[in-house]
């Protein structure tokens, strides 16, 4: 890697932190405006205008909003991300197990619908105007047109009321073993998969398309290379870098997908948690939550646009 | 012996976008001996590389085989497998492209793509490879043969590409080799290096080639047999000599006539016009791309202070290579690239370096036409509506007024009537730029900047349009200012020359007094443009110190 592309992949980085300064700023102006007094929910009946000052004093609630955002700020660059208002404790013990819970989702349905959608992404390309490339087309587009909780529900109607295959709820602390796995993970995984992968499939193929529209895929046709070969080291390597862009994509798309998946198939993860939250209007729970999907977006836009940079040629 | 090649009424068809299916080539035969090279010449559409292409049992997509023979070396080529195709391709017949800019894959160094044919039939094992490749480089005459295969091929300049395909084409020893226009990219005088090393190495190696081309000059030098193709049919075949001497078909006698020197004398006029101020003076113009540096001129200086005169009513032609700052002074004089330094005198008034700072006057007497019609034409509007726009703009007619201007100026620029109602699209690349050129007259400008503007049309077509210019000069006494890198273009067209290298004007010369250039680039430059003799290459000498100093390798 020359000084260029190190060059390049800072600026990029840069960029990546004012937009986090931005995002935080845009989530607590944001969580400030909800409507609802918090004081008011927590006291209840108890809100006798004394109680209610009082509180509010001690929530310091009634400093000026841009006092509140610097002082949530700092906390959170030292890893205090406040007190839950809803039930006093740390949000990041509330969000910890959490956290773990709807990684372990994503990490999965990613293992689970990356490999598959590039690949029939690919060959769908590779076979262009064949019936298998005409079958992906239409599956994909009928896919992604129908949105995740028509997908979801129809899964639970299907698995779990008809079928009873599978459990309609998810409870993760449940795993004993592999298959217990199994069918917990099934239908929450695979309404994402769907979701996502749709997205990533149709991606590849415009891109690999694109690349083997080339005049160099052409000559290396002409030079007598296979078809496999005119794909996987000619083309390919082109595409890299509209591909990774599109799976990032898609992945960020599963923090939206989550949100309803959790909430319909009950699973104990971050949206749940938010949802709930803003049922309470529970701030420094929302406001985390909240600059935690931020960031995962965030993370995974920036790692596409670097591998981007890395991989032109043109930057060697 | 057989002959290597032998094609027997060869048919292809395409599949329009609208899906009806139209012969585009209609039964063609042609051989090919053994080491022998024949050139297929033609304009545009004329088939000739889907021609070349069905050699190699290829068409391009949206096209189809679908009749006759294509025997190569005694197999139909037609008539085998994906698979069989695909062990002849690059062994016994190779194909060096037209743009090989665009043919080397980025993102993989020239070795690797030199030296993939003998992977891909695994002919040899690597070292083999590589050292034959090395061998190439140099029988191509490349600069460092030892270090260019390491770098990727946006490294390399674009006659080092061209000739980097060539040795990716010979690598196999094929018994065919398909040249598709390989130096119609080029420069005049990296051409010439170019077709001397694609000819010592065929010579040597004995190979037989088809050699695509629409220059006839190009072909003379390198081709045993000529033959003449148009709108997918053969006109006329025959040896070299024959073909550029006695030609028999009216077609090929117009592509000749297209190479005879046409020496422009403008309109006669009266002796007191070298009195008058003169019509454009350009002061010492300095102009360029990217961040301005201390001295208040930016860093990547693309004119350096280039100054010269044009007399109303003359014509002025600009001619250098890619990269030598002729385009960029046309964008300067227009306004669209205001200068760093200089001045612009238009019609003896001092001209504001960006056109957002000129008066509607001063923009209409001064319109420029831009090489590629395609994409200086709205898709989206009608002719009539892109050549009402400036009336209305700059005349400020009314409904009625704007329609039958715009009859007037299709007549001037002899288009049917019945155009202004189609799309730019719908019409041929010729019928483009004659709009193109109408909508610059709608402004009724004393001044046209034609930039390229015939670079991209067949040869016949181009000389349609230079006669088309020179008769609105007569009958509406414009002034043109010609940019090209057509020497011979500039010469039908233009009073004065000035030739321009690397962003300096070095010459400035008459074309009607057939003046010796004095400047050793134009010198050289003059002397790289082809000659329809045969023997021209072989007998020309360039000054090796004049072509490592100003050609660009």
């Amino acid at each position: 890697m020359n000084k260029h592309v190190l060059h390049l992949v800072l600026a990029r980085l840069v960029i990546a932190v004012i937009t986090l300064v931005i995002v935080s700023f845009t989530v607590f102006a944001a969580t400030v405006l909800l409507p609802g007094d918090v004081v008011e929910i927590l006291l209840g009946q108890a809100a006798t205008p004394e109680a209610v000052a009082g509180l509010r004093a001690a929530m310091h609630l009634d400093d000026p909003a841009i006092w509140r955002f610097f002082r949530w700020l700092a906390g959170i660059l030292t890893g205090n991300f406040g007190i839950s208002y809803a039930n006093n404790m740390p949000v990041a013990d509330l969000i910890g197990p959490r956290l773990l819970n709807s990684l372990k989702l994503a990490g999965i349905t990613t293992v689970f619908s990356v490999p598959i959608a590039l690949s029939l992404g690919i060959s769908a390309a590779m076979w262009r105007g064949s019936w298998f490339d005409r079958a992906v087309t239409v599956l994909s587009i009928g896919v992604v047109s129908v949105p995740e909780f028509m997908v979801a529900t129809s899964a639970v109607l299907v698995f779990a009321v008809y079928l009873k295959w599978l459990p309609a709820l998810s409870f993760a602390n449940e795993i004993h073993s592999f298959g217990q796995m199994l069918r917990v993970y099934a239908m929450p995984v695979i309404t994402l998969s769907f979701v996502i992968s749709a997205q990533m499939i149709r991606m590849t193929r415009a891109a690999v398309i694109e690349t083997l529209n080339t005049p160099y895929v052409e000559m290396a046709l002409l030079k007598g290379a296979s078809r496999a070969r005119l794909v996987l080291r000619h083309a390919l390597p082109n595409a890299l870098g509209p591909i990774v862009n599109a799976v990032a994509l898609s992945l960020s798309y599963l923090l939206g997908g989550v949100i309803i998946v959790e909430t319909i198939f009950n699973y104990p993860g971050v949206a749940k948690l938010m949802v709930d939250a803003v049922s309470t209007r529970d701030l420094p729970l929302i406001q985390t939550c909240a600059m935690l999907f931020c960031m995962v977006y965030l993370l995974l836009i920036t790692t596409a646009d670097i591998i981007a940079i890395v991989s032109n040629p043109r930057l060697k | 012996m057989a002959n290597l090649v032998e094609i027997r009424d060869l048919k292809v068809e395409a599949t329009s976008d609208a899906g009806r299916v139209i012969e585009i080539i209609h039964g063609v035969s042609l051989d090919v001996a053994e080491g022998e090279i024949v050139a297929l010449i033609g304009e545009s559409g004329s088939g000739k590389t889907t021609i070349a292409l069905s050699l190699m049992g290829y068409a391009r997509t949206g096209c189809r085989i679908s009749g006759g023979r294509v025997m190569f070396a005694g197999r139909d080529m037609t008539q085998l497998s994906e698979r069989e195709k695909a062990a002849i391709r690059g062994t016994d017949v190779s194909y060096v492209p037209q743009s090989a800019a665009a043919a080397f894959n980025p993102a993989q160094t020239i070795m690797d793509q030199v030296i993939e044919i003998t992977r891909i039939h695994d002919l040899m094992p690597r070292p083999e490879a590589e050292r034959r490749a090395l061998e190439l480089f140099r029988a191509l005459n490349l600069p460092n043969p030892g270090t260019i295969g390491r770098r990727y091929p946006h490294q390399v300049s674009g006659g080092q590409l061209q000739r980097l395909s060539a040795a990716m084409a010979l690598i196999a020893d094929p018994k065919l080799v398909i040249f598709d226009e390989p130096t119609t990219a080029l420069d005049v005088t990296t051409q010439i290096e170019v077709l001397r090393a694609f000819k010592s190495v065929m010579k040597k190696g004995g190979m037989a080639g088809i050699y695509v081309s629409h220059d006839l000059a190009v072909v003379a030098q390198i081709a045993d047999r000529i033959v003449v193709l148009k709108g997918g049919e053969i006109l006329e075949v025959g040896t070299t000599q024959q073909v550029l001497d006695a030609p028999r078909h009216p077609y090929t006698r117009e592509l000749l006539s297209a190479f005879e020197p046409k020496h422009y004398a403008s309109p006669a006029r009266p002796e007191m016009t070298a009195r008058k101020p003169p019509l454009l003076d350009v002061l010492g113009i300095t102009a360029g791309y990217g961040p301005v540096q201390a001295d208040g001129l930016p860093l990547m200086r693309a004119l350096k202070s280039v100054s010269f005169r044009l007399e109303e009513g003359r014509n002025l032609g600009v001619i250098g290579e890619s990269g030598c700052g002729k385009s960029t002074l046309a964008r300067v004089i227009a306004g669209i690239l205001p200068q760093a330094k200089g001045d612009i005198i238009f019609d003896g008034r001092q001209m504001a370096r960006s056109a957002a700072g000129r008066q509607k006057e001063e923009l209409r007497k001064l319109q420029m036409v831009f090489q590629f019609a395609d994409t200086a034409l709205n898709p989206a509007k009608s002719i009539e509506d892109i050549l009402a726009r400036p009336l209305a703009f700059y005349h400020g007619m009314n409904r009625r007024q704007r329609e039958a201007r715009v009859c007037d100026l299709l007549d001037m620029v002899r288009l049917p009537r019945t155009v202004r109602h189609r799309r730019a699209a719908e019409l041929s690349g010729g019928q483009k730029q004659r709009v193109n050129l109408a909508r610059a007259l709608a402004a009724e400008p004393r001044l046209i900047l034609c930039d390229e503007i015939t670079s991209a049309l067949d040869t016949v077509v181009a000389a349609a349009i230079l006669d088309l210019l020179k008769e609105l000069q007569r009958e509406l006494g414009l002034s043109y200012m010609f940019i090209s890198h057509d020497l011979s273009t500039v010469q039908a067209i233009c009073d004065e020359v000035i030739v321009m290298y690397n962003g300096e004007k070095v010459e400035e010369m008459a074309t009607g007094l057939r003046q010796a250039p004095t400047h050793p680039y134009s010198r050289l430059l003059f002397s790289s443009v082809p000659k329809l003799d045969p023997r021209w290459l072989d007998s020309l000498e360039l000054d090796p110190e004049l072509v490592s100093a100003f050609a660009r390798r």
